[in-house]
């Protein structure tokens, strides 16, 4: 922001690379994409260890006896749908109509928790069938990368709700544009992760 | 209510800790008391604590590093005489258990709270000013990062004091560091101090790539950065792709430690050496990230003091480049041991061996660079070919290692410990202290004095080969690495003289404390009033030293590489430049970096010792702390036009001096005249 006064104007024709700084916006979300990219790989740190672990049963349960494909099926419509009202919160919130972003937001939120809900009472079921993270290193595997996982969307919800008060008090300011894109940013990479977790931990487990 | 603490977690019956702790509380309060009675407390707090100035944040990485080179290199000589000592039938005067924790305790801090800071703080400082800008893309970030390195530090030092250290080596491999083996709080203070300063560290990387891609003076495509910023950039896309790898690791680490997991557990399916693997994943690519800002240093410096353009700078970028990629198919050269099969370490072993390629290309582009130029032989000239001798016997030996059957002989033997000195020390360490002499003038506006500059690189020159030559000949004898005595007594006088080499070395770091005094003492004499000591090619010496907070008054255009030297050659600089002036932003200094740290030491102590309700209440505060800055809105300050003017006029007539007075015919390779005969105009 402070570096870019004046030199935009006139450049149309001046490749990207060339006009100097970029505006505050862009450099944001550039740099909040880096933060994305990185948290990805963390993530895929989890998805490795996973893979190792998978068959480390210790001779209890396996993925296949534990899993409930229907329920997770649910789960990952709620965090895939909760993705749309998203977008169409964020494309409220470029038009400044706060009352539509407000509702796109709020189904965003609701989605959020029925996907953790249905991600706890799993976690719950099992731990009181005795599969719980300490029993084998691919429970461990499991608990660690899908709770990392509902770890971030808690956080996603925490920040959503931040974000909201945020409108409420401060309106559209460009500083409170540019984390609210960066939010719905976060949302939809925590929609690609799962597809991930999806695809390799449950359909996976055969 | 204290979870673990008590009183028995202070080593009062270990007189040599004491006598530690001792010194470091007489010297804190003597600071601390030296401060109070000049009244500098305010000073510090509103000029450097709370400054997200890159320039001021730069620097202060640098004084962490240094302090913390000190306690590091205390470990060291520490072990060194030891084993100078522990021959034959002596056991030395370091119990196992004591020595096990300095030998881990040495390589965490010299890797993550020296070498690393040192880095990171060249980068800070030089980077906005070689890209012709104001600031780091985030500069409130940028002191949170540097913040929360410093609360990794403070975690660190605090375990000599309270508790004990990981005894487990620098990179903490289980089983040994699970639990069962290791039921202290060694461990966990190496997993949440790296912890801490592991997201200081990300956020880094994050804020310096965006910089380097987004925010660069009009005109300054990617082929016309200077070369320092494209290895710079090379070492923090690999800090965003490899650090999230230290951090997903260390957490598994954790909930094997704290939630009974069995990822690297010997039981119930648990695997030792995923760790070994995924820990490698990042520390190949560590290496590179402290390597590659060096050579950027070592490519400024060469072509600087040489008078000319870099030789090759495409060539140049593309093995910053490639060096950039296959660092990360390489980790698995560090345990060829670990039985992988033939295929697999042959994949690896040469993958090793083609890196040193794009390194030799480096190699010869500076020796290229030096060659027809009139080199000029100051302080960082002498590091820089002191580097280019030992870096190139270090690499050697690197490649013969890479030899998966050679490796087997030589694996966790002094030879690997002579090894990764040899490219450290001569590398990363020559690098950084080529880079405070070459950037010190920029920074403070008195250049250092160059007689004991020259000394210092002497004592680390001699030093190291005493210190480090006969390690690889004892390695070769079979002489293993963290060994606390040997029955041996016929290594023993190899290893007084490595012994020695140390001292020679602490000659070298008293020097460097000595040098620093002197030049204070004598900056008015040494001042740098052109803003270019060194008739320099970039970006950085076309603005006064210290630069003003903007950096640049009015943002230069660049039309091709060594912006600045073109400048100087067509005599488009203007001093006093002519404006027109607009007003500036700067960021307004806050101090949420030095809370958030304050309250993740905090959540790192507490979880440490087990204190839940502590750990909860330093958590929240963080977040506290963050979510109050996050409603400020007013985070900027202007200085008006009218005031940039005024400052370009007061510091015009200095930097009047180097600019005009370079004619053109100092530009021909081979003729650039010295900076005395250019600042004083007579040519």
């Amino acid at each position: 922001m402070s570096a870019g006064e004046g030199v935009l104007q006139g450049l149309s024709g001046v490749p990207l690379a060339l006009r100097g700084p970029a505006p505050a916006r862009v450099v944001a979300g550039f740099g909040f994409w880096l933060f994305l990219l990185s948290d990805i790989i963390m993530f895929a740190g989890l998805f490795a260890a996973y893979a190792v672990l998978s068959g480390a049963t210790a001779g209890g349960p396996t993925g296949p006896e534990l899993f409930e494909k229907p329920r997770v099926f649910l789960e990952t419509l709620c965090l895939l749908a909760s993705s749309v009202t998203c977008g169409f919160g964020t494309i409220a919130m470029f038009r400044a109509n706060a009352r539509a972003m407000y509702l796109w937001m709020g189904m965003t939120f609701l989605l959020g928790v029925c996907f953790l809900t249905i991600e706890g009472r799993e976690f719950a079921s099992m731990v009181a069938a005795g599969a719980g993270p300490s029993h084998s290193a691919f429970l461990s595997a499991f608990f660690a990368l899908v709770g990392t996982h509902g770890l971030h969307v808690s956080m996603g919800l925490i920040w959503l709700i931040v974000m909201m008060l945020q409108v409420a008090t401060l309106g559209f300011q460009p500083m409170v544009i540019r984390r609210l894109y960066c939010f719905g940013l976060f949302w939809h990479a925590l929609d690609i992760v799962w597809i991930g977790v999806f695809t390799i931990v449950y359909l996976g487990a055969r | 209510m204290l979870g673990r603490l008590s009183w028995s977690a202070v080593p009062f019956d270990q007189p040599i800790v004491m006598g530690t702790c001792g010194t470091i509380v007489v010297v804190l309060l003597a600071l601390g008391t030296l401060i109070t009675v000049k009244g500098w407390w305010s000073y510090l707090w509103r000029e450097w604590i709370t400054s997200v100035d890159h320039k001021r944040i730069g620097v202060m990485y640098m004084v962490l590093g240094l302090v913390m080179l000190l306690r590091g290199f205390a470990d060291a000589i520490m072990m060194r005489t030891q084993l100078a000592l522990a021959a034959g039938q002596a056991a030395g005067y370091l119990p196992p258990e004591h020595y096990n924790q300095i030998f881990s305790a040495h390589g965490t801090i010299m890797i993550f709270f020296v070498a690393m800071p040192f880095v990171i703080g060249l980068m800070n400082f030089a980077l906005p000013l070689q890209l012709g800008v104001r600031d780091v893309a985030f500069p409130v970030l940028n002191s949170v990062s540097f913040w929360l390195t410093t609360s990794g530090v403070l975690l660190v030092n605090l375990s000599l004091f309270v508790g004990e250290f990981a005894r487990t080596g620098w990179l903490a491999y289980p089983p040994l560091s699970e639990l069962a083996y290791s039921p202290g709080v060694g461990v966990d203070y190496y997993l949440w101090s790296l912890q801490l300063s592991g997201i200081g560290t990300l956020l880094s990387g994050i804020n310096l790539t965006t910089t380097i891609l987004k925010l660069r003076a009009p005109g300054m495509g990617y082929l016309r950065m200077p070369i320092f910023c494209w290895t710079s950039l090379a070492s923090n896309l690999l800090i965003v792709a490899a650090f999230p790898v230290l951090t997903a690791t260390f957490a598994m680490l954790l909930l094997d430690r704290y939630a009974d997991f069995h990822f690297f557990t010997n039981e119930l399916g648990g695997n030792p050496m995923m760790y070994i693997n995924l820990i490698w994943i990042w520390g190949h690519p560590e290496v590179y990230i402290l390597m590659l800002p060096v050579f950027g240093v070592f490519s400024e410096v060469v072509a600087t003091f040489s008078g000319k353009p870099l030789f090759g700078y495409r060539s140049m970028v593309a093995a910053t480049m490639a060096i950039c990629v296959l660092s990360f198919i390489v980790w698995l050269h560090h345990f060829f041991t670990m039985g992988g099969g033939g295929d697999v370490n042959g994949f690896f072993g040469i993958a090793t061996m083609i890196i040193a390629v794009p390194t030799g290309v480096k190699v010869f582009n500076w020796m290229f660079t030096m060659y027809g130029g009139r080199v000029r032989f100051t302080v960082p000239v002498y590091w820089t070919l002191g580097f280019i001798v030992t870096f190139v016997i270090g690499g050697m030996t690197g490649v013969l290692m890479a030899i998966p059957p050679a490796d087997f002989v030589l694996h966790n033997s002094l030879f690997l410990i002579a090894h990764f000195h040899n490219v450290a020390i001569g590398g990363v360490v020559f690098g950084v202290m080529a880079g405070i002499s070459y950037w010190f003038p920029k920074a403070f506006g008195f250049t250092l004095n160059e007689r004991l500059g020259k000394a210092v690189f002497w004592c680390w020159f001699v030093g190291f080969f005493l210190a480090f030559m006969p390690l690889y000949a004892l390695g070769l004898m079979g002489a293993t690495r963290r060994m606390q005595h040997y029955p041996n007594t016929h290594w023993q006088p190899l290893m007084l003289v490595a012994l020695a080499g140390a001292v020679v070395i602490l000659i070298g770091i008293v020097l460097t404390v000595a040098q620093i005094a002197v030049s204070i003492r004598d900056r008015r004499a040494n001042r740098d009033t052109t803003g270019d000591p060194w008739n320099g090619r970039t970006l950085e010496w076309s603005i006064p030293s210290p630069p003003p907070a903007w950096n640049f008054s009015v943002l230069p255009s660049v039309e091709q590489t060594d912006a600045y030297w073109e400048m100087k050659k067509t005599g488009a600089v203007r001093r006093p430049l002519p404006g027109p002036f607009v007003a500036v932003h700067v960021p307004r200094n806050t101090p949420v970096g030095i809370f958030i740290a304050f309250f993740a030491v905090i959540l790192g102590f507490a979880l440490i010792w087990r204190i839940e309700w502590l750990a909860a209440l330093g958590l929240l505060g963080a977040i506290a702390v963050a979510l109050r800055e996050s409603w400020k809105t007013d985070r900027e300050e202007l200085i008006p036009a009218r005031e940039v003017a005024a400052y370009e006029r007061s510091h015009a007539p200095e930097s009047a001096l180097a600019t005009t007075a370079v004619s053109e015919a100092s530009f021909e390779v081979g003729h650039t005249p010295s900076v005395r005969v250019a600042a004083g105009g007579g040519s």
